[in-house]
Protein backbone atom coordinates (compact mmCIF):
# COMPACT_ATOMS: atom_id res chain seq x y z
CA UNK A 1 0.00 0.00 0.00
CA UNK A 2 1.21 3.30 -0.93
CA UNK A 3 1.94 5.62 2.07
CA UNK A 4 0.07 8.79 2.47
CA UNK A 5 2.49 11.09 0.99
CA UNK A 6 3.32 9.60 -1.90
CA UNK A 7 -0.75 10.22 -2.48
CA UNK A 8 -0.56 13.23 -1.75
CA UNK A 9 2.36 13.73 -3.80
CA UNK A 10 0.64 12.32 -6.86
CA UNK A 11 -2.71 14.20 -6.49
CA UNK A 12 -0.46 17.77 -6.43
CA UNK A 13 0.55 16.38 -9.40
CA UNK A 14 -2.99 15.64 -10.98
CA UNK A 15 -4.10 19.34 -10.61
CA UNK A 16 -1.18 20.89 -11.39
CA UNK A 17 -1.56 18.55 -14.89
CA UNK A 18 -5.11 19.18 -14.91
CA UNK A 19 -4.37 23.21 -14.50
CA UNK A 20 -1.56 23.12 -17.01
CA UNK A 21 -4.30 21.43 -19.70
CA UNK A 22 -7.59 22.50 -19.05
CA UNK A 23 -6.91 26.06 -17.09
CA UNK A 24 -10.76 27.24 -17.88
CA UNK A 25 -11.78 24.52 -15.08
CA UNK A 26 -9.85 26.39 -12.11
CA UNK A 27 -11.31 29.84 -13.69
CA UNK A 28 -14.39 30.47 -10.48
CA UNK A 29 -11.24 29.75 -7.84
CA UNK A 30 -9.49 32.76 -9.43
CA UNK A 31 -12.21 34.67 -10.51
CA UNK A 32 -12.60 36.71 -7.00
CA UNK A 33 -8.80 38.27 -7.26
CA UNK A 34 -9.77 40.05 -10.76
CA UNK A 35 -11.88 42.83 -11.41
CA UNK A 36 -14.79 42.34 -13.84
CA UNK A 37 -14.03 41.93 -17.43
CA UNK A 38 -10.80 41.16 -16.79
CA UNK A 39 -9.35 37.66 -18.32
CA UNK A 40 -9.00 35.35 -15.52
CA UNK A 41 -6.69 32.83 -17.09
CA UNK A 42 -3.74 33.95 -18.37
CA UNK A 43 -4.31 34.27 -22.43
CA UNK A 44 -1.07 35.72 -24.31
CA UNK A 45 -0.24 31.81 -24.96
CA UNK A 46 -0.51 28.75 -23.44
CA UNK A 47 0.39 27.60 -19.98
CA UNK A 48 1.28 24.38 -20.63
CA UNK A 49 3.82 25.24 -23.24
CA UNK A 50 5.65 27.45 -20.93
CA UNK A 51 6.06 25.77 -18.39
CA UNK A 52 8.10 23.07 -20.83
CA UNK A 53 9.72 25.85 -21.75
CA UNK A 54 10.83 26.96 -18.25
CA UNK A 55 11.14 23.33 -17.29
CA UNK A 56 13.54 23.05 -20.55
CA UNK A 57 15.68 26.13 -19.68
CA UNK A 58 16.51 24.62 -16.03
CA UNK A 59 16.95 21.33 -16.95
CA UNK A 60 19.87 22.92 -19.28
CA UNK A 61 20.99 25.17 -16.90
CA UNK A 62 21.49 22.24 -14.20
CA UNK A 63 22.44 19.60 -15.84
CA UNK A 64 25.41 21.74 -17.27
CA UNK A 65 26.04 23.38 -13.99
CA UNK A 66 26.55 19.86 -12.70
CA UNK A 67 28.80 18.53 -15.15
CA UNK A 68 30.97 21.69 -14.59
CA UNK A 69 30.62 21.44 -11.33
CA UNK A 70 31.04 17.88 -10.73
CA UNK A 71 34.25 17.89 -12.99
CA UNK A 72 35.87 20.55 -10.91
CA UNK A 73 35.60 18.78 -7.47
CA UNK A 74 36.57 15.49 -8.91
CA UNK A 75 39.62 17.71 -10.25
CA UNK A 76 40.10 19.47 -6.78
CA UNK A 77 39.93 15.95 -4.49
CA UNK A 78 42.28 14.33 -7.13
CA UNK A 79 46.01 14.57 -5.70
CA UNK A 80 47.55 16.18 -8.44
CA UNK A 81 44.70 18.35 -8.29
CA UNK A 82 44.44 19.45 -4.78
CA UNK A 83 46.39 22.86 -5.15
CA UNK A 84 43.68 24.10 -7.17
CA UNK A 85 40.54 23.31 -4.39
CA UNK A 86 40.95 27.24 -3.18
CA UNK A 87 40.72 29.09 -6.45
CA UNK A 88 37.87 27.21 -7.42
CA UNK A 89 36.05 27.67 -4.53
CA UNK A 90 36.70 30.81 -5.17
CA UNK A 91 35.76 31.26 -8.46
CA UNK A 92 31.96 29.54 -7.77
CA UNK A 93 31.77 31.70 -4.62
CA UNK A 94 32.24 34.87 -6.99
CA UNK A 95 29.14 33.26 -9.11
CA UNK A 96 27.21 33.06 -6.18
CA UNK A 97 28.15 36.83 -4.73
CA UNK A 98 26.14 37.93 -7.85
CA UNK A 99 23.09 38.46 -8.14
CA UNK A 100 20.29 37.22 -10.40
CA UNK A 101 19.46 40.75 -12.20
CA UNK A 102 23.08 41.41 -12.59
CA UNK A 103 24.07 38.17 -14.39
CA UNK A 104 21.12 38.89 -16.67
CA UNK A 105 21.64 42.96 -17.05
CA UNK A 106 25.39 41.84 -17.78
CA UNK A 107 24.87 38.99 -20.06
CA UNK A 108 21.96 41.29 -22.27
CA UNK A 109 24.98 43.28 -24.09
CA UNK A 110 26.89 40.71 -24.92
CA UNK A 111 24.25 37.66 -25.96
CA UNK A 112 21.31 39.91 -26.74
CA UNK A 113 17.97 39.57 -25.57
CA UNK A 114 16.30 35.80 -25.08
CA UNK A 115 16.98 32.56 -23.01
CA UNK A 116 20.91 32.69 -23.49
CA UNK A 117 21.39 35.10 -20.78
CA UNK A 118 19.35 33.58 -18.64
CA UNK A 119 21.00 30.07 -19.09
CA UNK A 120 24.81 31.48 -18.18
CA UNK A 121 22.81 33.19 -14.97
CA UNK A 122 21.48 29.96 -13.65
CA UNK A 123 24.27 27.92 -15.07
CA UNK A 124 26.09 30.16 -12.75
CA UNK A 125 23.95 29.97 -9.72
CA UNK A 126 23.74 26.42 -9.91
CA UNK A 127 27.11 25.85 -9.57
CA UNK A 128 27.72 26.88 -5.95
CA UNK A 129 25.51 24.05 -4.51
CA UNK A 130 26.34 21.31 -6.41
CA UNK A 131 30.36 21.77 -6.57
CA UNK A 132 29.65 22.11 -2.31
CA UNK A 133 28.08 19.27 -2.14
CA UNK A 134 29.92 16.77 -4.36
CA UNK A 135 33.11 18.73 -2.58
CA UNK A 136 31.97 17.59 0.79
CA UNK A 137 30.71 13.66 -0.49
CA UNK A 138 34.09 13.62 -2.29
CA UNK A 139 35.84 14.36 0.80
CA UNK A 140 34.44 13.13 3.84
CA UNK A 141 34.29 9.01 2.39
CA UNK A 142 35.21 6.60 5.54
CA UNK A 143 38.79 6.50 5.72
CA UNK A 144 38.99 2.24 6.48
CA UNK A 145 36.65 2.25 3.14
CA UNK A 146 39.00 4.24 1.40
CA UNK A 147 41.96 2.22 2.47
CA UNK A 148 40.35 -0.76 1.86
CA UNK A 149 40.11 0.48 -1.96
CA UNK A 150 43.47 0.83 -2.48
CA UNK A 151 44.80 -2.18 -0.59
CA UNK A 152 42.49 -4.19 -3.01
CA UNK A 153 44.11 -2.79 -5.69
CA UNK A 154 41.93 -0.72 -7.18
CA UNK A 155 43.48 2.13 -9.63
CA UNK A 156 42.66 5.54 -9.09
CA UNK A 157 39.60 5.97 -11.85
CA UNK A 158 38.48 2.50 -10.31
CA UNK A 159 38.45 3.86 -6.87
CA UNK A 160 36.41 6.53 -8.02
CA UNK A 161 33.83 5.15 -10.57
CA UNK A 162 33.35 2.29 -7.94
CA UNK A 163 33.85 3.38 -4.51
CA UNK A 164 34.02 7.12 -4.52
CA UNK A 165 30.67 8.58 -6.74
CA UNK A 166 28.67 5.91 -5.41
CA UNK A 167 29.04 6.97 -1.75
CA UNK A 168 29.40 10.56 -2.38
CA UNK A 169 25.78 10.39 -4.48
CA UNK A 170 22.89 11.22 -1.89
CA UNK A 171 24.95 14.04 -0.81
CA UNK A 172 25.80 15.03 -5.09
CA UNK A 173 22.21 14.40 -5.43
CA UNK A 174 21.48 17.24 -2.68
CA UNK A 175 22.92 19.37 -4.25
CA UNK A 176 21.55 18.93 -7.42
CA UNK A 177 18.14 19.45 -5.74
CA UNK A 178 19.04 22.68 -4.08
CA UNK A 179 20.35 23.75 -7.80
CA UNK A 180 17.36 22.60 -9.44
CA UNK A 181 14.90 24.60 -6.78
CA UNK A 182 16.82 27.69 -6.72
CA UNK A 183 16.79 27.57 -11.18
CA UNK A 184 13.10 26.79 -10.98
CA UNK A 185 12.56 30.26 -8.84
CA UNK A 186 15.13 32.34 -10.29
CA UNK A 187 14.22 31.53 -14.13
CA UNK A 188 11.42 33.29 -13.73
CA UNK A 189 13.36 36.82 -13.90
CA UNK A 190 14.89 35.77 -17.24
CA UNK A 191 11.33 36.77 -18.78
CA UNK A 192 12.34 40.37 -18.06
CA UNK A 193 15.13 40.05 -20.77
CA UNK A 194 12.26 37.78 -22.65
CA UNK A 195 13.09 34.50 -21.99
CA UNK A 196 9.99 32.37 -22.74
CA UNK A 197 9.54 31.02 -18.83
CA UNK A 198 6.78 31.24 -16.39
CA UNK A 199 7.82 34.26 -15.02
CA UNK A 200 6.09 35.74 -18.21
CA UNK A 201 2.67 35.04 -16.54
CA UNK A 202 3.96 36.76 -13.43
CA UNK A 203 5.35 40.46 -15.28
CA UNK A 204 2.16 40.06 -17.63
CA UNK A 205 -0.03 40.08 -14.68
CA UNK A 206 1.71 42.65 -12.34
CA UNK A 207 1.48 44.90 -16.07
CA UNK A 208 -1.92 45.01 -16.10
CA UNK A 209 -2.64 45.03 -12.86
CA UNK A 210 -4.37 41.20 -12.51
CA UNK A 211 -3.95 39.11 -9.37
CA UNK A 212 -5.04 35.88 -11.02
CA UNK A 213 -1.99 35.77 -13.47
CA UNK A 214 0.28 36.44 -10.69
CA UNK A 215 -1.00 34.00 -8.77
CA UNK A 216 -1.58 31.41 -11.03
CA UNK A 217 2.30 32.04 -12.63
CA UNK A 218 4.05 31.70 -8.97
CA UNK A 219 1.80 28.66 -7.99
CA UNK A 220 3.07 26.65 -10.85
CA UNK A 221 6.32 27.48 -10.03
CA UNK A 222 6.25 27.00 -6.26
CA UNK A 223 4.20 23.26 -6.96
CA UNK A 224 7.60 22.49 -9.39
CA UNK A 225 9.52 23.46 -7.24
CA UNK A 226 7.91 21.05 -4.36
CA UNK A 227 7.60 18.48 -7.04
CA UNK A 228 11.05 18.33 -7.78
CA UNK A 229 12.45 18.71 -4.51
CA UNK A 230 10.38 15.98 -3.02
CA UNK A 231 10.97 13.70 -5.75
CA UNK A 232 14.85 13.64 -5.44
CA UNK A 233 14.80 13.62 -2.46
CA UNK A 234 13.23 10.41 -2.14
CA UNK A 235 15.95 9.21 -4.53
CA UNK A 236 18.49 10.10 -1.90
CA UNK A 237 16.74 8.89 1.16
CA UNK A 238 16.84 5.12 -0.75
CA UNK A 239 20.35 5.08 -2.24
CA UNK A 240 21.51 6.54 1.87
CA UNK A 241 19.15 3.81 3.08
CA UNK A 242 20.81 1.07 0.89
CA UNK A 243 24.10 2.00 2.39
CA UNK A 244 22.66 1.65 6.01
CA UNK A 245 23.17 5.59 6.91
CA UNK B 1 59.36 -15.74 1.10
CA UNK B 2 59.45 -12.38 2.24
CA UNK B 3 62.66 -10.72 2.58
CA UNK B 4 62.86 -7.22 3.69
CA UNK B 5 66.00 -5.23 3.40
CA UNK B 6 67.17 -2.39 5.34
CA UNK B 7 64.02 -1.09 4.87
CA UNK B 8 63.62 3.09 6.01
CA UNK B 9 60.69 5.52 5.73
CA UNK B 10 61.25 9.11 6.40
CA UNK B 11 58.40 11.56 7.22
CA UNK B 12 60.53 14.84 7.28
CA UNK B 13 63.60 14.67 9.37
CA UNK B 14 61.93 11.16 11.61
CA UNK B 15 62.62 7.38 10.40
CA UNK B 16 59.35 6.15 11.36
CA UNK B 17 60.66 2.57 9.96
CA UNK B 18 64.35 2.86 10.97
CA UNK B 19 66.32 0.53 8.94
CA UNK B 20 64.32 -2.94 9.15
CA UNK B 21 65.51 -6.10 8.27
CA UNK B 22 63.28 -9.40 8.05
CA UNK B 23 62.97 -12.94 6.31
CA UNK B 24 59.49 -14.47 6.36
CA UNK B 25 59.03 -17.73 5.59
CA UNK B 26 56.35 -18.36 3.85
CA UNK B 27 52.84 -20.50 5.48
CA UNK B 28 54.36 -18.94 8.42
CA UNK B 29 52.26 -16.53 10.39
CA UNK B 30 54.36 -13.74 11.56
CA UNK B 31 53.65 -11.47 14.29
CA UNK B 32 54.70 -7.89 14.35
CA UNK B 33 53.75 -6.08 17.59
CA UNK B 34 54.71 -3.03 19.76
CA UNK B 35 53.65 0.04 21.18
CA UNK B 36 51.04 2.84 19.16
CA UNK B 37 53.08 4.70 16.88
CA UNK B 38 56.44 2.53 16.72
CA UNK B 39 55.83 1.83 12.80
CA UNK B 40 53.84 -1.53 12.41
CA UNK B 41 51.43 0.12 10.14
CA UNK B 42 54.28 1.74 8.60
CA UNK B 43 55.81 -1.31 7.90
CA UNK B 44 53.07 -3.73 7.02
CA UNK B 45 51.92 -0.63 4.01
CA UNK B 46 55.62 -0.90 2.64
CA UNK B 47 54.98 -4.33 1.54
CA UNK B 48 52.36 -3.61 -0.42
CA UNK B 49 53.04 -0.71 -1.40
CA UNK B 50 50.60 1.21 -0.05
CA UNK B 51 53.70 3.47 1.17
CA UNK B 52 56.43 3.52 -0.43
CA UNK B 53 60.08 2.98 1.14
CA UNK B 54 62.61 6.14 1.54
CA UNK B 55 64.93 3.20 1.05
CA UNK B 56 65.54 -0.32 1.13
CA UNK B 57 63.98 -3.49 -0.86
CA UNK B 58 61.28 -5.49 -0.42
CA UNK B 59 61.32 -9.20 -2.06
CA UNK B 60 57.74 -11.65 -2.66
CA UNK B 61 59.39 -14.98 -4.00
CA UNK B 62 62.60 -13.19 -5.28
CA UNK B 63 60.82 -10.76 -6.84
CA UNK B 64 61.25 -7.00 -6.01
CA UNK B 65 57.72 -5.86 -5.07
CA UNK B 66 58.45 -2.72 -7.51
CA UNK B 67 58.88 -4.92 -10.51
CA UNK B 68 55.27 -4.27 -11.14
CA UNK B 69 52.41 -1.18 -10.64
CA UNK B 70 51.47 -0.86 -7.34
CA UNK B 71 47.69 -1.83 -7.97
CA UNK B 72 48.43 -5.01 -9.82
CA UNK B 73 50.78 -5.71 -6.83
CA UNK B 74 48.45 -5.26 -4.36
CA UNK B 75 45.56 -7.79 -6.37
CA UNK B 76 47.99 -10.56 -5.20
CA UNK B 77 48.61 -9.83 -1.78
CA UNK B 78 45.57 -10.03 0.84
CA UNK B 79 44.77 -6.83 2.93
CA UNK B 80 42.71 -6.99 5.72
CA UNK B 81 42.24 -3.66 7.94
CA UNK B 82 40.42 -3.05 11.75
CA UNK B 83 37.15 -1.45 11.41
CA UNK B 84 37.12 -4.04 7.92
CA UNK B 85 36.72 -1.34 5.24
CA UNK B 86 33.69 -2.94 3.47
CA UNK B 87 32.35 -1.18 0.91
CA UNK B 88 28.64 -0.17 1.89
CA UNK B 89 27.05 -0.09 -1.16
CA UNK B 90 27.86 -3.29 -1.93
CA UNK B 91 26.01 -6.69 -1.00
CA UNK B 92 28.96 -8.94 0.83
CA UNK B 93 28.76 -11.23 -1.85
CA UNK B 94 30.15 -8.73 -4.34
CA UNK B 95 32.66 -7.28 -1.48
CA UNK B 96 33.90 -10.63 -1.43
CA UNK B 97 34.10 -10.66 -5.53
CA UNK B 98 36.09 -7.14 -5.09
CA UNK B 99 39.82 -8.57 -6.33
CA UNK B 100 38.43 -11.48 -8.75
CA UNK B 101 36.43 -9.21 -10.31
CA UNK B 102 38.80 -6.46 -10.77
CA UNK B 103 41.35 -9.52 -12.31
CA UNK B 104 38.44 -10.12 -14.12
CA UNK B 105 37.35 -14.20 -13.57
CA UNK B 106 34.76 -15.43 -15.17
CA UNK B 107 31.50 -14.94 -13.21
CA UNK B 108 30.77 -18.42 -12.69
CA UNK B 109 34.13 -18.99 -10.93
CA UNK B 110 33.90 -15.43 -8.78
CA UNK B 111 30.82 -16.94 -8.08
CA UNK B 112 31.44 -20.05 -6.57
CA UNK B 113 34.92 -18.95 -4.73
CA UNK B 114 32.58 -16.22 -2.65
CA UNK B 115 29.72 -19.28 -1.76
CA UNK B 116 33.26 -21.31 -0.78
CA UNK B 117 34.94 -18.32 1.21
CA UNK B 118 31.26 -17.68 2.82
CA UNK B 119 30.98 -21.35 3.91
CA UNK B 120 34.63 -21.42 5.04
CA UNK B 121 33.69 -18.54 7.40
CA UNK B 122 30.31 -20.36 8.41
CA UNK B 123 28.10 -17.42 6.88
CA UNK B 124 25.64 -19.45 4.85
CA UNK B 125 26.23 -17.89 1.52
CA UNK B 126 21.86 -17.71 0.17
CA UNK B 127 21.13 -15.39 3.36
CA UNK B 128 24.21 -13.51 3.29
CA UNK B 129 25.69 -13.28 -0.37
CA UNK B 130 22.71 -10.64 -0.68
CA UNK B 131 22.92 -8.69 2.12
CA UNK B 132 24.35 -5.37 2.76
CA UNK B 133 27.71 -4.99 5.14
CA UNK B 134 25.43 -2.73 7.79
CA UNK B 135 22.95 -5.71 8.04
CA UNK B 136 25.82 -7.85 9.73
CA UNK B 137 26.98 -7.94 13.16
CA UNK B 138 30.61 -6.56 13.83
CA UNK B 139 31.97 -10.19 14.17
CA UNK B 140 30.41 -11.52 10.60
CA UNK B 141 31.74 -8.04 8.97
CA UNK B 142 35.22 -9.01 10.40
CA UNK B 143 34.95 -12.16 9.00
CA UNK B 144 33.62 -10.91 5.37
CA UNK B 145 36.67 -8.42 5.50
CA UNK B 146 38.92 -11.56 5.96
CA UNK B 147 37.10 -13.73 3.30
CA UNK B 148 37.43 -10.51 0.89
CA UNK B 149 41.10 -10.16 1.26
CA UNK B 150 41.48 -14.05 0.72
CA UNK B 151 39.77 -14.05 -2.26
CA UNK B 152 41.97 -13.86 -4.72
CA UNK B 153 44.09 -16.75 -3.53
CA UNK B 154 47.05 -14.91 -2.21
CA UNK B 155 49.66 -16.02 -1.17
CA UNK B 156 50.42 -13.18 1.38
CA UNK B 157 47.80 -12.06 3.53
CA UNK B 158 48.67 -8.42 5.47
CA UNK B 159 46.59 -7.83 8.45
CA UNK B 160 46.70 -4.68 10.51
CA UNK B 161 44.99 -5.27 13.67
CA UNK B 162 42.42 -6.96 12.10
CA UNK B 163 40.42 -7.74 15.37
CA UNK B 164 40.94 -4.87 17.59
CA UNK B 165 37.46 -3.87 16.93
CA UNK B 166 35.83 -7.46 18.65
CA UNK B 167 34.76 -8.33 22.23
CA UNK B 168 36.67 -11.05 23.78
CA UNK B 169 35.10 -13.89 22.85
CA UNK B 170 34.62 -13.16 18.80
CA UNK B 171 38.06 -12.00 18.80
CA UNK B 172 39.15 -15.87 20.63
CA UNK B 173 36.94 -17.37 17.94
CA UNK B 174 38.13 -15.06 15.27
CA UNK B 175 41.71 -16.07 16.28
CA UNK B 176 41.03 -19.73 16.21
CA UNK B 177 39.56 -19.33 12.71
CA UNK B 178 42.22 -17.48 11.00
CA UNK B 179 44.92 -20.13 12.33
CA UNK B 180 42.64 -22.66 10.81
CA UNK B 181 42.25 -20.53 7.40
CA UNK B 182 45.83 -19.82 7.09
CA UNK B 183 46.58 -23.90 7.06
CA UNK B 184 43.64 -24.71 4.73
CA UNK B 185 44.89 -22.28 1.91
CA UNK B 186 48.99 -22.51 3.00
CA UNK B 187 48.67 -18.23 3.66
CA UNK B 188 52.57 -16.29 4.53
CA UNK B 189 50.45 -14.18 6.98
CA UNK B 190 51.61 -10.44 8.72
CA UNK B 191 49.75 -9.58 11.22
CA UNK B 192 50.15 -6.19 12.82
CA UNK B 193 48.99 -5.66 16.51
CA UNK B 194 49.81 -4.15 20.01
CA UNK B 195 48.42 -6.70 21.73
CA UNK B 196 50.81 -9.16 23.08
CA UNK B 197 48.41 -11.64 24.12
CA UNK B 198 47.29 -11.57 20.58
CA UNK B 199 50.70 -11.95 19.26
CA UNK B 200 51.44 -15.27 21.20
CA UNK B 201 48.40 -17.06 20.30
CA UNK B 202 48.84 -16.38 16.33
CA UNK B 203 52.77 -16.44 15.98
CA UNK B 204 55.27 -18.55 14.60
CA UNK B 205 57.48 -15.73 14.99
CA UNK B 206 57.20 -11.84 16.65
CA UNK B 207 59.05 -8.99 15.54
CA UNK B 208 58.94 -6.36 18.63
CA UNK B 209 59.09 -2.90 16.82
CA UNK B 210 60.23 -0.16 19.24
CA UNK B 211 60.31 4.05 17.65
CA UNK B 212 60.94 2.40 14.02
CA UNK B 213 63.54 -0.42 14.82
CA UNK B 214 62.76 -4.43 15.55
CA UNK B 215 64.20 -4.76 18.40
CA UNK B 216 64.30 -8.43 18.69
CA UNK B 217 62.70 -11.00 16.05
CA UNK B 218 62.00 -14.51 17.60
CA UNK B 219 59.73 -17.53 17.94
CA UNK B 220 57.66 -17.03 20.92
CA UNK B 221 59.55 -19.30 23.10
CA UNK B 222 62.49 -17.81 22.45
CA UNK B 223 61.26 -14.30 23.74
CA UNK B 224 59.72 -15.19 26.21
CA UNK B 225 63.32 -17.57 27.65
CA UNK B 226 65.98 -14.63 26.32
CA UNK B 227 64.07 -11.23 25.57
CA UNK B 228 66.53 -9.06 23.79
CA UNK B 229 65.82 -5.74 25.18
CA UNK B 230 64.54 -4.69 29.08
CA UNK B 231 61.58 -2.90 26.40
CA UNK B 232 60.95 -6.61 25.62
CA UNK B 233 60.86 -7.91 28.58
CA UNK B 234 57.95 -5.28 29.99
CA UNK B 235 55.59 -5.56 26.31
CA UNK B 236 56.12 -9.77 27.62
CA UNK B 237 54.81 -8.71 31.21
CA UNK B 238 57.35 -10.01 33.90
CA UNK B 239 54.49 -11.62 35.78
CA UNK B 240 52.77 -13.23 32.65
CA UNK B 241 55.98 -14.96 31.43
CA UNK B 242 55.45 -18.27 33.09
CA UNK B 243 51.90 -18.46 31.28
CA UNK B 244 52.83 -17.51 28.56
CA UNK B 245 56.02 -20.07 28.59
CA UNK B 246 53.31 -22.88 29.30
CA UNK B 247 51.08 -21.90 26.60
CA UNK B 248 53.15 -22.55 23.69
CA UNK B 249 53.59 -26.04 24.16
CA UNK B 250 50.90 -29.00 24.18
CA UNK B 251 50.07 -31.02 27.01
CA UNK B 252 51.31 -33.54 24.99
CA UNK B 253 54.63 -32.54 25.68
CA UNK B 254 54.45 -32.96 29.08
CA UNK B 255 53.12 -36.35 29.60
CA UNK B 256 54.47 -38.51 32.11
CA UNK B 257 54.26 -42.06 32.60
CA UNK B 258 52.03 -42.92 35.36
CA UNK B 259 48.24 -42.96 36.43
CA UNK B 260 46.17 -40.72 38.34
CA UNK B 261 42.67 -39.79 39.73
CA UNK B 262 39.89 -37.53 37.85
CA UNK B 263 38.57 -36.29 34.85
CA UNK B 264 41.59 -36.61 32.01
CA UNK B 265 42.62 -33.74 29.72
CA UNK B 266 42.62 -33.67 26.39
CA UNK B 267 46.57 -33.90 24.88
CA UNK B 268 45.81 -31.14 22.15
CA UNK B 269 45.46 -28.39 25.00
CA UNK B 270 47.50 -25.70 25.97
CA UNK B 271 50.12 -26.72 29.44
CA UNK B 272 48.88 -23.44 30.59
CA UNK B 273 45.09 -24.99 30.37
CA UNK B 274 46.49 -28.01 32.12
CA UNK B 275 47.87 -25.96 34.77
CA UNK B 276 44.43 -24.15 35.10
CA UNK B 277 42.44 -27.94 35.31
CA UNK B 278 44.69 -28.97 37.70
CA UNK B 279 44.28 -25.88 40.17
CA UNK B 280 40.74 -26.08 39.74
CA UNK B 281 40.14 -29.26 40.60
CA UNK B 282 42.60 -29.44 43.28
CA UNK B 283 44.64 -32.07 42.72
CA UNK B 284 48.76 -32.84 42.29
CA UNK B 285 48.22 -34.77 38.95
CA UNK B 286 45.58 -35.70 36.24
CA UNK B 287 45.06 -38.43 33.26
CA UNK B 288 45.77 -37.05 29.95
CA UNK B 289 43.66 -38.71 26.77
CA UNK B 290 44.96 -38.37 23.22
CA UNK B 291 42.42 -37.13 20.61
CA UNK B 292 41.40 -40.73 20.63
CA UNK B 293 40.24 -40.78 24.11
CA UNK B 294 43.07 -43.27 25.06
CA UNK B 295 44.72 -42.53 28.42
CA UNK B 296 48.47 -41.70 27.42
CA UNK B 297 49.73 -40.88 31.31
CA UNK B 298 49.39 -38.21 33.36
CA UNK B 299 50.14 -34.55 34.21
CA UNK B 300 51.12 -32.81 37.23
CA UNK B 301 51.61 -29.20 38.82
CA UNK B 302 55.14 -30.66 39.88
CA UNK B 303 55.88 -31.54 36.08
CA UNK B 304 54.37 -28.48 34.75
CA UNK B 305 55.85 -25.86 37.12
CA UNK B 306 59.30 -27.05 36.17
CA UNK B 307 58.06 -26.67 32.79
CA UNK B 308 57.23 -23.01 33.74
CA UNK B 309 60.61 -21.81 35.19
CA UNK B 310 63.06 -19.69 33.44
CA UNK B 311 66.69 -20.42 32.97
CA UNK B 312 68.65 -19.73 35.85
N1 LIG C 1 51.68 9.94 6.19
C1 LIG C 1 52.36 10.26 7.31
N2 LIG C 1 52.95 11.46 7.45
C2 LIG C 1 53.64 11.78 8.56
N3 LIG C 1 53.80 10.96 9.61
C3 LIG C 1 53.24 9.75 9.55
C4 LIG C 1 52.48 9.33 8.40
N4 LIG C 1 52.03 8.07 8.61
C5 LIG C 1 52.49 7.73 9.84
N5 LIG C 1 53.20 8.73 10.40
C6 LIG C 1 53.84 8.69 11.72
O1 LIG C 1 54.66 7.57 11.78
C7 LIG C 1 54.63 6.98 13.06
C8 LIG C 1 54.33 5.51 12.97
O2 LIG C 1 53.00 5.34 12.53
P1 LIG C 1 52.36 3.90 12.33
O3 LIG C 1 53.18 3.13 11.39
O4 LIG C 1 50.94 4.11 11.98
O5 LIG C 1 52.48 3.29 13.80
P2 LIG C 1 51.71 2.08 14.48
O6 LIG C 1 50.95 1.35 13.43
O7 LIG C 1 52.78 1.25 15.10
O8 LIG C 1 50.83 2.67 15.53
C9 LIG C 1 53.62 7.76 13.88
O9 LIG C 1 54.31 8.64 14.73
C10 LIG C 1 52.85 8.51 12.84
O10 LIG C 1 52.40 9.72 13.35
MG1 LIG D 1 48.85 1.01 13.30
Amino acid sequence: MPKLSTLFRLGVFLVLLAFLLQPQWFEPLLRPLVQANAPVIYNQGSLLQLTLLHLRTVAIAVSAAAMVALALAILVTRESGAEFLPLSRSLVNIGQTFPPVAVLALAVPIFGFGEKPTLIALFLYGLLPIFENALTGLTTLPPSVMEAARGAGMTGGQRLLKVELPLAMPVILAGIRLSVVISLATATIGSTVAAKTLGEVIIAGLQSNNLAFVVQGGLIVATLAVLLHDGLQAAERKLAARMGR
Amino acid sequence: MIEIKNITKRYGETAVVDDVSLTIAPRTVTVVVGTSGSGKTTLLRMINRLVEPTSGTIRLDGEDNRSLPGYELRRRIGYAIQGHGLFPHRTVAQNIATVPTLLGWERARIDAKVDELLQLFQLDPADFGPRFPHELSGGQQQRVGVARALAAEPKVLLMDEPFGALDPIIRAKAQDDLLAIQKHFETTVILVTHDMEEAFQLADRIAVMDKGKVVQYATPAEMLIKPATPFVESLIGVSERPYRLLAIEPVLSAVEPGSADGTAISSTLSQREALAELLWSGRSALPVADPAGAIIGKVSLEGLAKRAAGPV
